[in-house]
């Protein structure tokens, strides 16, 4: 029955080939955009200038109460409660605001804001924290010394400073007793075009209210989101340009 | 009978080789897969500026090739116990503790990095 | 090469005073040591209040030690020759303060182990990395100008070293101020007016702990204290604590009429608890109204009222500092103006602060190491003045 099998064989393949793309793209669907593929960064390649990653958190759609986005970040990022809130690493915290006059209540995430003109880089004494060439902001831990200055000079209280001995780290995310650390806009996975685990989590939640990409990308859906809605940066006027946006707010 | 003098070099040497061999080799637990990264001899003399200078271009500039990278060291010389549990790398007779005992040179990674082989290595440096 | 008119300290009671202060500075060394193994969970340090008491200490030792060196340049830079006889013991105070200071801002940081990493790596967009390049630099300086006098070395070479290390002292003090008054994040700093602020203070402070070590030193070597210099010195004391005075006050003032800074000021002064307190009867009363008392009132002009109103002009320094670094950092952000916050992480409230032991024996530590270096110095150079002139012209050496 060659026929039989010559018709077979291109409906098996046809379903062969047709469940392989879909486990590509359920694979790959919650963290990347097909369509950057094309821009993928490799492994070997540094990161660029021509790249300048940003957010956009719209404070509309985020729900008071949801914390998907701080239980993502300490998840994929080994952070771990103690019983001493005030000593607990934080990259990322849900805020509750209520405006003096109106009473109208709002509920929005801050993290590390990537400034431009980060005002933590520009105090650090040794250097190790410092401004990617992409506009990620980072503590090199290798020379980070624990003088804290850069957690003094912070305007959005992003940074904290591991005061105990830890173990268990992700293998992507060293952090240790003695150093300052913050939100580092999940640079492993964008390094290998993923979004932050945030923004995953937001997404899966089902609320869409943290948007993430490249803001020097004219045709990319950040830059042309920020293009249309209201938006603004938090403590603009202190100068520090952040990556991060906030609408509704 | 001769000076005691005479006996001095050889009551030193005969201090010192037992000295010597008192002190242990370091050993460690043979590393999976077949062969490192690096021969032997320059991985002795210049393991650490391989990893200094991985570290310092995947934290500065994004680089995060795996020749060199601390986690795939682990990922070869960490082993299991007989719990199956994985044995930190830098546990006492582990890979890194039994040389940098040995030589009396402080190691400084693990404080932050994570001294054993982790689940799922998609995320790997 | 004339000595004569120096000598080093008498060996009669310099082991009573090491014995007292070794457990001390060996209890700040463990104290040190655990915060390194057992990381910073065990002290009133947070993610809200990040620089403690420890630095409270360090930053008063540094001031006391750049204002410490006045007497030497007041006598090399400005020809007060009165000075002269004490400018050896100002110089090796500069110094000892400033390592007791710099030992406790060593053993507060993260990584202590990384301090080879802060000496040699530099970001100089920092100001913070410029004060440890003038740390260090302060102490060779401050070393070359002692030698100077020590060694009888030219007049030219004395001036020199004399008009270099003036100037570096101002600017390191400056630089100390520029930590706080650079950092625009916060309503509590984030003032031009702190860099002159800390100057004046560091003249404040530095002239009361300089006679109080002057006098107890005098006396340790067996002579009597009261003399022309000491009374000068007294005088100058009450100056440089109006002219901090008039500064706080300035400052204060200004912040006031700003709604941005207003809430800060208010918290500070009057509703934050401890914090007014330590303000208001700690830097205000203790440190600077009733030193001045004692230093202008007509009835007090003796040793004992100088004495009196250095100690407590330093209370008053100790007390300004707590309450800028400590209170500067529990007062709330303002990320969101308008708006009232909370969250996790402490947004929008008060934060708590209360030092803990190992904090305390770290910070006295410090200044126990001072003490102790300067004693080991006076006890094996030539740094007491066999007498202190009477009147001004009347020099035993000229330095």
């Amino acid at each position: 029955m060659a026929a039989d099998d010559q018709s077979t064989l291109p409906r098996r393949k046809f379903l062969g080939r047709a469940s392989a793309l879909a486990g590509l793209v359920v694979s790959f669907a919650p963290g990347m955009r097909l369509i950057d593929l094309a821009d993928a960064k490799p492994d070997d390649e540094a990161a660029s200038a021509e790249v300048r990653w940003g957010m956009l958190v719209d404070a509309t759609r985020c729900v008071s109460g949801c914390e998907a986005c701080v239980n993502a970040c300490a998840t994929e990022h080994g952070i771990e409660m103690t019983d001493r809130p005030e000593i607990d690493a934080q990259w990322i915290r849900k805020v509750d605001l209520i405006d003096e006059d109106s009473g109208r209540e709002i509920s929005l995430p801050v993290m590390c804001q990537h400034c431009e003109d980060a005002p933590c880089v520009a105090v650090c004494p040794t250097g190790a924290s410092f401004r990617r060439e992409d506009g990620i902001v980072l503590v090199n831990k290798h020379t980070c010394i624990g003088c804290r200055y850069c957690m003094m000079a912070c305007p959005y209280m992003a940074r904290s400073f591991i005061h105990i001995n830890l173990v268990g780290q992700r293998t992507h995310s060293p952090r240790g007793k003695g150093t300052v650390e913050s939100c580092t806009f999940c640079v492993h996975r964008v390094d290998r075009d993923r979004e932050p685990a945030c923004v995953e989590a937001c997404t899966e939640a089902g609320h869409q209210a943290l948007l993430f990409g490249d803001l020097s990308d004219n045709e990319g859906e950040l830059a042309k989101r920020l293009g249309e809605v209201q938006s603004q940066q938090l403590r603009s006027d202190l100068g520090t340009n952040p990556g991060v946006h906030y609408h509704g707010l | 009978m001769g000076s005691v003098w005479h006996l001095l070099p050889l009551m030193m040497l005969s201090g010192v080789l037992p000295l010597s061999v008192m002190a242990d080799e370091p050993t460690f637990p043979r590393a999976r897969g077949e062969r490192c990264v690096e021969p032997v001899g320059v991985m002795r003399r210049a393991h650490f500026e391989f990893l200094n200078h991985h570290g310092q271009q995947t934290v500065e500039r994004g680089i995060r090739t795996g020749r060199h990278s601390l986690a795939g060291c682990i990922g070869c010389h960490a082993v299991r116990d007989q719990h199956s549990d994985w044995v930190p790398v830098s546990a006492p007779g582990q890979f890194c503790d039994s040389c940098h005992t040995y030589a009396a040179v402080r190691i400084d990674c693990f404080s932050c990095h994570r001294a054993v082989p982790e689940a799922d290595r998609v995320m790997g440096n | 090469m004339n000595n004569t008119g120096y000598h080093v300290a008498p060996a009669k009671g310099f082991w009573v005073f090491v014995i007292v202060l070794m457990p001390i500075v060996i209890a700040a060394l463990w104290s040190a040591h655990q915060m390194d193994t057992a990381g910073h969970a065990i002290t009133g340090m947070s993610n809200q209040v990040v620089w403690g008491l420890p630095h409270v200490f360090a930053v008063f030792l540094i001031l006391c030690a750049s204002g410490s060196l006045n007497p030497a340049s007041l006598s090399t830079v400005f020809g007060r020759t009165r000075y002269a006889p004490v400018a050896r013991l100002s110089g090796v105070f500069a110094i000892c303060l400033l390592v007791g200071g710099l030992v406790v801002l060593v053993f507060d940081l993260g990584r202590p182990d990384r301090f080879h990493v802060a000496i040699t790596t530099y970001n100089f967009w920092s100001i913070f990395a410029w004060n440890v390049f003038g740390y260090t630099g302060f102490i060779v300086i401050v070393g070359v100008y002692l030698a100077c006098f020590i060694d009888n070395a030219p007049r030219g070479a004395v001036k020199v070293a004399g008009y270099v290390a003036f100037a570096w002292r101002v600017l390191l003090t400056s630089g100390t101020g520029a930590i706080f008054g650079f950092l625009v994040a916060r309503e509590g700093y984030d003032a031009a007016i702190l860099i002159p602020l800390f100057v004046a203070t560091s003249f404040a402070l530095g002239t009361a702990v300089f006679l109080v070590g002057l006098v107890l030193s005098l006396r340790w070597s067996g002579q009597v204290p009261d003399s022309d210099v000491l009374k000068k010195l007294g005088r100058l004391l009450a100056i440089f604590v109006l002219v901090v005075l008039y500064l706080v006050t300035a400052q204060t003032l200004t912040s006031l009429y700003s709604g941005r800074q207003r809430g800060v000021v208010e918290f500070l002064l009057f509703s934050g608890g401890v914090y007014p307190v330590l303000f208001w009867l700690g830097q205000v009363g203790l440190g600077s109204i009733l030193p001045l008392m004692l230093l202008y009132s007509h009835r007090a002009r003796g040793c004992a009222s100088i004495l009196t109103a250095s100690v407590l002009v330093m209370v008053g320094g100790l007390c300004q500092l707590y309450v800028l670094i400590i209170g500067g950092q529990v007062y709330p952000l303002r990320i969101f103006p308008g708006y009232r916050s909370s969250s996790s992480f402490f947004d929008g409230v008060v934060a708590d602060y209360v030092p803990s032991f190992w904090e305390v024996l770290l910070g006295v530590g410090g200044v126990a190491i001072a003490v102790l270096l300067c004693l080991i110095a006076m006890r094996i150079l030539p740094l007491l003045p066999r007498a202190l002139p009477l009147k001004s012209g009347t020099l035993v050496r000229d330095s």
